[in-house]
């Protein structure tokens, strides 16, 4: 009987892990063994070279630790600039406010959007030779003209554009996650402290913001391991890695696979970039555990 | 159970989608596995024609975009599941690699039959590009291992509506760089845009920059350069990277030209938005679908020096190889043979605007597309060099130029980045 | 006391301000939207010269060239099928595995939740390589439930994720309730936790259905059949290599986010709880 019991709970898991040892698994270990050899993706010989793409990696990739950089640039910018903008708005829509189920619509349509159309759209409005230009116009109309220039071909500001268009491509997520959240806390609490005469400022530092602790690092950790591994959107606004200004390391693995027909390298790349993903994401667990 | 329901609906359903493939024929059926998506309804219609000439029906299998195209043909390779013909997309390293393996079938015997009437029918330089010659770098037997089916050059086109507002002689362009120069502080003070491109896809700056190396020091010490033998702070090689200085300087360049893509590049220029274009023959088809009435020109990039003539990148645009271990391969042959027959390229040029591999077929094209067909004269290209340059190297380069334009390095900044990387390269080669 | 007229014009204020910054970004992303859907009602010289969003004349035939130039009866229906059976798959596979993973006691439950967790960093690159190539080995490559359980491979990782965190903070009482009526586990699992789970469920749903719906390389690159192909892929020839048809292309695109949005506003009311449930979770 406690022999059945205890099959009857393998039962639940084993279709699970079938598949993801079939489908991941096996995949996984191949590419982690072309990470340890010279290939072309191609041939049906492959060389042996041990660590030496790891190596190659570590000591010589300056590119590839740049385009880490960037990419970690962008999270940031997305982990800042995104979620904020998503609290903003899920607090606003949480409100007993108009056209709520409008606006819930309405900030889900850029996630589904694709992303040459997006590409597009956005190059349109930032451009300033066919394009629309308008924030180039509203930045001379406010008195600003010395700061009008062509922001995605300015080796200053290309990263920085790429990023808030990223960021507004993937807040409709957070906002629906943070809305979620907010949603959740009782409206008792909020009338209990006005009663208390707290001012709305202190409700919301004393009430929202602590209860909306556990779906922040839900959101940041979701967030990192979306914007790390960006790269469409890049190539749709700017064409490709603009003299290293825009690598990001998807970008790299992709001209180490395409572009140099270094297959091995590409694999290693990919495990390196892999385990620093694990490393954030068990840093930023670690970090909100603590937090709270 | 709830559960066994679900699963046996589900296993119907894949049944039923899985009976729905594979019919097999008595007559050999030849499959065709292509990325052209342009071309697609002209290889339909022509694979008609033939199944009604002969019998034999042709598959003409469209995947698009070509990224996913090369890599469904390399993961094909892998698996053998290569069809009757195909195409690959990359450089001729890979192409090396993908004979080595086995899978393309070597073509020489199948040219040269009937005193080489097959071979003589192409452009000479569209078969190069398919050509391995003796004792080449990538040990492969000598021979001609693919099929030409177009060809394309890659030149400048300039507005003639916007060089007649400009003051300039919309017959006659810039011949060399000075004169090129010039003209841009006319389109400066006019607010024009000058040349546009796809710099943001690097592989077009690339391009230009051959151009110039091979105008200015000859395809000899090019080459040289390649194997090691010159460095790329040779003198030289500075001057091609101090063009791209004074082009930016003398506002002859488009805003934005280091982020563009050609795509919204040959939009702008389509539009009469920008007065110089450097594109490849395909953008007849391109800027007659979006302005029909466009009046523009084809040119040769202007020429930084007298010493050597100017080179433009050149040759077959795409080809087709047989599969060296299919089943149809002599009725594959005898099909491509029949696909690169005067008439059947006449057919192509005509429906595609696309340059025909068979010079016979030249006769009915537009004049603007014939400019760039004269272009061949001049055209050259890395994949009939017999020598790489290493990718890394081409790499640092590309994003040498881009720097130099948008003023962040200077042309001898660039020379030495690229030459350490050379150097690294050629020290890992001799460890091998 | 500030008098009533005070509170009052400060909520009105307040309130304005806040719908300013709300229609301010519902505007930019309403943008592309009709960007795209103005985009493919004009024609292709048209598209870059006529700038407004409202075209001069409305070609609704751009719709009728696409969906038939894209083959797109079978490739819609072939989505649809992949869509929802990988979706199914998923909810199901994964929502038993989520429960085992936070109710039941075995060995080694807390050694493959990690495992699975890891599988959500690690991206494979050239992975499709690899699964062509088992696929092959498996006898599967060319056939949708190849294709079909790829999909739902990709998917399962963060599902699991989702609905433990889910299972995890769910009330106990009426799993053992219906226990002691002498219920099976799986009984319990279908009739009691599901149900309950029914908001995060959702979510799984939109989360895993935008994934599908949207996916076209490995479809791509496993299936010679035509006949097997998604959406998508009919999508990306309008994208050609040099030439691209940016009206069918549009209008292509319009009609594929159609199901797309509407599944969203099918599940947006069960999200709404749904996200709270399996995001408030300590």
């Amino acid at each position: 009987m406690r022999i059945k019991d205890t099959l009857e709970n393998y039962v639940f898991v084993l279709p699970a892990v079938a598949i993801f040892s079939i489908f991941y698994i096996i995949p996984f270990i191949w590419v982690f063994q072309l990470g340890l050899f010279e290939w072309d993706g191609i041939s049906f010989t492959k060389v042996f070279v041990g660590l030496g793409n790891f190596k190659e990696i570590f000591t010589q990739d300056v590119n590839w630790w740049h385009s880490m950089w960037n990419a970690g640039y962008i999270t940031l910018i997305a982990l800042t600039l995104q979620n904020i903008l998503a609290f903003m708005l899920a607090w606003a829509c949480d409100r007993e406010i108009k056209l709520k189920n409008f606006y819930r619509v309405i900030f889900f349509i850029p996630p589904v959007l694709s992303e040459v159309v997006v590409g597009m759209a956005w190059r349109f409005i930032i451009n300033d030779i066919d394009g629309a230009n308008i924030i180039n116009r509203a930045l001379i109309g406010m008195g600003f003209p010395g700061l009008a220039h062509n922001w995605l071909s300015d080796p200053q500001t290309a990263l920085t554009v790429v990023a808030v268009v990223h960021c507004w491509k993937g807040f409709g997520w957070g906002f629906l996650i943070f809305l979620a959240g907010l949603q959740t806390i009782p409206r008792e609490l909020y009338e209990a402290a006005r009663v208390d005469g707290a001012s709305s400022w202190q409700s919301f530092r004393k009430i929202t913001l602590p209860l909306m602790i556990p779906v922040m690092v839900l959101v940041a950790i979701l967030t990192v391991l979306g914007t790390m591994q960006v790269f469409v959107l890049i190539v749709s606004l700017v064409g490709g890695e603009f003299a290293g200004h825009t690598s990001v390391p998807v970008l790299r693995i992709l001209a180490s696979m395409r572009g140099s027909s270094r297959f091995g390298y590409a694999c290693a790349q990919g495990i390196t970039f892999g385990l620093v993903l694990i490393v954030i994401s068990f840093i930023q667990y670690r970090f909100s555990k603590k937090g709270q | 159970m709830w559960c066994k329901k679900a699963l046996a609906a589900v296993l119907v359903l894949f049944s039923v989608l899985g009976c729905a493939a594979q019919k097999t024929d008595s007559k050999p059926t030849i499959s065709v596995w292509h990325w052209m998506t342009d071309r697609d309804p002209a290889f339909q219609e022509l694979a008609k024609k033939y199944e009604a000439l002969t019998g034999v029906k042709v598959n003409f299998e469209l995947y698009a975009p070509s990224d996913a195209y090369s890599q469904k043909i390399r993961a094909a390779a892998q698996g053998t599941n290569l069809p009757d013909v195909f195409g690959i997309l990359g450089e001729k390293r890979d192409f090396a690699s993908f004979i080595k393996a086995g899978h393309i079938l070597d073509l020489t015997s199948y040219m040269e039959a009937n005193d080489s009437a097959w071979k003589n029918s192409f452009f000479p330089k569209a078969l190069a590009v398919n050509e391995f010659a003796p004792q080449n770098s990538y040990g492969i037997n000598p021979g001609i291992y693919a099929v030409p089916i177009d060809i394309m050059t890659i030149q400048m086109v300039y507005n003639k509506k916007l060089f007649a507002q400009l003051g300039l002689n919309p017959n006659h362009p810039p011949k060399t760089l000075q004169e090129f120069l010039d003209t841009g502080a006319k389109i400066k003070a006019a607010g024009m845009q000058g040349l546009v491109s796809g710099w943001g896809e690097v592989w077009m700056i690339d391009c230009l920059a051959n151009n110039f190396a091979f105008n200015i020091m000859g395809k000899d010490k090019v080459l040289a350069t390649i194997k090691g033998e010159v460095p790329y702070t040779d003198p030289d090689w500075i001057r091609v990277l101090t063009i791209f200085k004074e082009m930016k300087e003398s506002g002859v360049l488009a805003q934005g030209l280091v982020t563009m893509i050609n795509k919204s590049a040959e939009q702008l220029f389509a539009n009469d938005k920008a007065v110089y274009a450097f594109n490849g023959s395909w953008c007849v088809n391109v800027y007659k679908g979006m302005n029909p009435s466009l009046e523009y020109s084809a040119m040769l990039p202007p020429a930084a020096s007298d010493k050597y003539p100017i080179a433009i990148w050149g040759g077959a645009g795409s080809s087709f190889m047989v599969n060296a271990r299919s089943k149809n391969k002599e009725e594959a042959v005898k099909f491509l043979v029949w696909l690169t027959g005067q008439d059947q390229q006449a057919y192509l040029a005509a429906a595609t605007n696309n340059l025909p591999a068979n010079r016979n077929s030249l006769s009915k094209i537009p004049e603007v597309l014939a400019q760039f067909a004269r272009g061949m004269d001049y055209a050259t290209h890395p994949n009939v060099w017999g020598v790489s340059e290493f990718s890394l190297v081409i790499e640092a380069w590309d994003r040498g130029i881009q720097s130099i334009i948008i003023g962040e390095k200077t042309p001898e900044q660039v020379a030495e980045e690229v030459q350490k990387i050379k150097e690294r390269e050629l020290a890992k080669k001799r460890a091998q | 006391m500030k008098n009533p007229l005070y509170y009052k014009s400060k909520k009105i204020l307040v309130n304005t301000l806040i719908h300013i910054f709300l229609i301010s970004v519902a505007i930019t992303c309403l943008y592309p939207l009709l960007w795209m859907v103005s985009s493919s009602l004009k024609t292709q010289d048209m598209i870059f010269k006529d700038i407004s969003l409202i075209p001069h004349q409305f070609r609704l035939e751009n719709y009728v060239l696409a969906w038939k130039e894209g083959g797109f009866g079978r490739n819609f229906f072939n989505s649809i099928i992949y869509t929802v059976s990988v979706v199914f798959g998923i909810v199901i596979i994964s929502s038993m595995a989520a429960y085992a993973f936070s109710r039941l006691r075995f060995v080694g439950s807390k050694f493959l939740f990690v495992m699975f967790m890891a599988a959500m960093m690690i991206p494979i690159p050239g992975s499709f390589v690899a699964l062509y190539v088992l696929l092959n080995k498996l006898h599967l490559r060319n056939t949708p439930i190849g294709y079909i359980l790829c999909m739902i491979n990709v998917g399962l990782s963060t599902s699991i994720f989702l609905l433990k965190t889910f299972f995890d903070k769910m009330p106990k009482e009426l799993e053992d309730a219906a226990r002691i009526d002498g219920c099976s586990k799986v009984g319990i699992w279908w009739h009691v936790a599901l149900p309950l789970a029914k908001p995060v469920l959702a979510v799984v749903i939109v989360f895993n259905a935008l994934a599908v719906w949207n996916e076209y390389i490995l479809a791509l690159i496993i299936f010679d059949d035509r006949s097997f192909m998604p959406l998508q892929v009919a999508l990306q020839s309008f994208q050609g290599e040099f030439v691209t048809n940016y009206p069918l292309l549009m209008a292509g695109l319009t009609i594929t986010a159609l199901p797309i949005i509407l599944v969203y506003l099918l599940m947006q009311k069960y999200i709404i709880k749904g996200v709270t449930a399996g995001a408030v979770v300590g």
